[in-house]
């Protein structure tokens, strides 16, 4: 009866280990998220990428729509070419929209948003936005505004 | 200088005794197969279930306590969503594995050696012997076994119920909306180099641990002081082998700057 019951314990005890580890697996590292590829994707070729990472999110009027796949290095171009998908149900984007990388916050992370343009035909899986704003780094700023000091 | 290196050799000595204990152990388990794993559920009961109260309240109270602090030095750069990323990392990473040994150490190594040491006092375990039992195999390496498997699953408990209660402390109480919360986690938490990390350090930990609870249980001296200088040394060893062994790890696996 005591044993029985000790089993019985010992058995809840690792269905509870088991439940946190998928909780952290699917919560907390989002490895749900990186499964569902319901979507189509879209590149883009940008000269400086500053610190945009795998899995940044990707934005229209600030509501999440999708998040980067991959960035790499592209030899040819010499600039960085970034992979993104695109939920499905977003599927009216216009081919001449513009991406730019965007801060939220004044460390917080890098992401990507979308301005929609005025085209009538719309991006679709493979397409490339070529309108495209890089991101802000503080040194070229800086560099700028001295340049432009200095020249008065 | 002669008693420096009879010091030095004594303790490689008790090291290579150690291993040998250890690999003996580890050889030798009970061989029917029943027998065995009701032996090894035992442990893992009074290794793992009796400790996971501990180890849930604990985990809960960091976690707040990090999600407070993390918010309050975060909001004066206004980017308090970044909590998320904070608290997992934080725990996933480091204080799960590390608290939870510690914790461990205290609560089940110390148990351990008591009991082991205890048996070898009251001479059961040389009762073992006459009977034709082999101590290792029926006390020791059920023991040694149960706490390697417990260490990893309470290592896990305790991260998940720490950031759960974070987010509890973040979300509802302090005000960070719980998207940016999220997904600032989900964005900086990669599952195969921060959870398994995690969880590989607790493996480590666990063997450790274990390993120095029931080794010095079997070498105590068999008085009731004995008991208590052996149970003491598990403790102090046993944190003190976490700790240099976090070290160690954490340069090995996140050191590649």
């Amino acid at each position: 009866m005591k044993d029985a019951k000790a089993n019985l314990l010992v058995g809840l005890f690792m269905l509870l280990g088991l439940a946190a580890f998928i909780y952290l697996a699917m919560q907390v590292s989002g490895l749900a998220f990186d499964e569902k590829s319901d979507g189509y994707t879209i590149q883009a070729h940008f000269d400086d990428i500053g610190g945009l990472t795998d899995r940044a999110k990707v934005t229209i009027a600030g509501v999440t729509v999708g998040q980067v796949q991959s960035i790499e290095y592209d030899k040819e171009f010499f600039m960085a070419k970034v992979t993104m998908s695109i939920d499905s149900t977003v599927d009216n984007i216009p081919t001449d929209s513009s991406l730019a990388i965007l801060t939220s916050g004044l460390i917080g992370e890098k992401y990507l948003g979308i301005s929609i343009g005025a085209e009538e035909d719309v991006l679709k899986d493979g397409d490339e936005i070529y309108d495209t704003q890089s991101a802000l780094v503080l040194e070229n700023l800086i560099g700028q505004f001295l340049m432009s000091a200095g020249g008065e | 200088m002669k008693t420096l290196y009879s010091a030095i050799y004594r303790h490689i000595e008790t090291v290579g005794q150690a291993g040998v204990f250890l690999f003996q152990a580890i050889c030798r388990l009970p061989v029917r197969y029943d027998e065995a794993l009701k032996l090894y559920f035992r442990q893992i009961y009074s290794v793992g279930v009796l400790s996971l109260i501990i180890i849930i309240v604990s985990g809960a109270f960091i976690g707040m306590v990090l999600a407070l602090q993390g918010y309050s030095i975060l909001t004066r750069y206004g980017s308090e969503s970044a909590v998320g990323q904070l608290l997992s990392l934080t725990l996933l990473r480091e204080l799960g594995p590390v608290v939870t040994g510690l914790l461990f150490a205290g609560r089940a190594g110390s148990a351990l050696t008591a009991e082991i040491g205890l048996m070898k006092t009251t001479e059961q375990l040389s009762s073992y012997e006459m009977m034709g039992i082999d101590p290792l195999r029926r006390v020791v390496a059920p023991r040694f076994l149960a706490g390697v498997t417990c260490m990893p699953i309470l290592a896990v408990i305790f991260s998940a119920v720490g950031i759960w209660a974070g987010m509890l402390v973040s979300v509802h109480w302090l005000g960070v909306y719980e998207g940016s919360f999220w997904s600032s986690m989900q964005q900086s938490v990669y599952f195969d180099t921060d959870v398994m990390n995690g969880v590989i350090k607790s493996l480590v930990f666990a063997v450790a641990v274990v390993w120095i609870a029931v080794y010095q249980g079997y070498i105590c001296q068999p008085t009731s002081e004995g008991i208590g200088r052996a149970t003491t040394r598990t403790v102090v060893l046993g944190s003190l082998a976490i700790l240099g062994l976090d070290f160690l790890l954490t340069a090995a696996m996140f050191g590649d700057f």
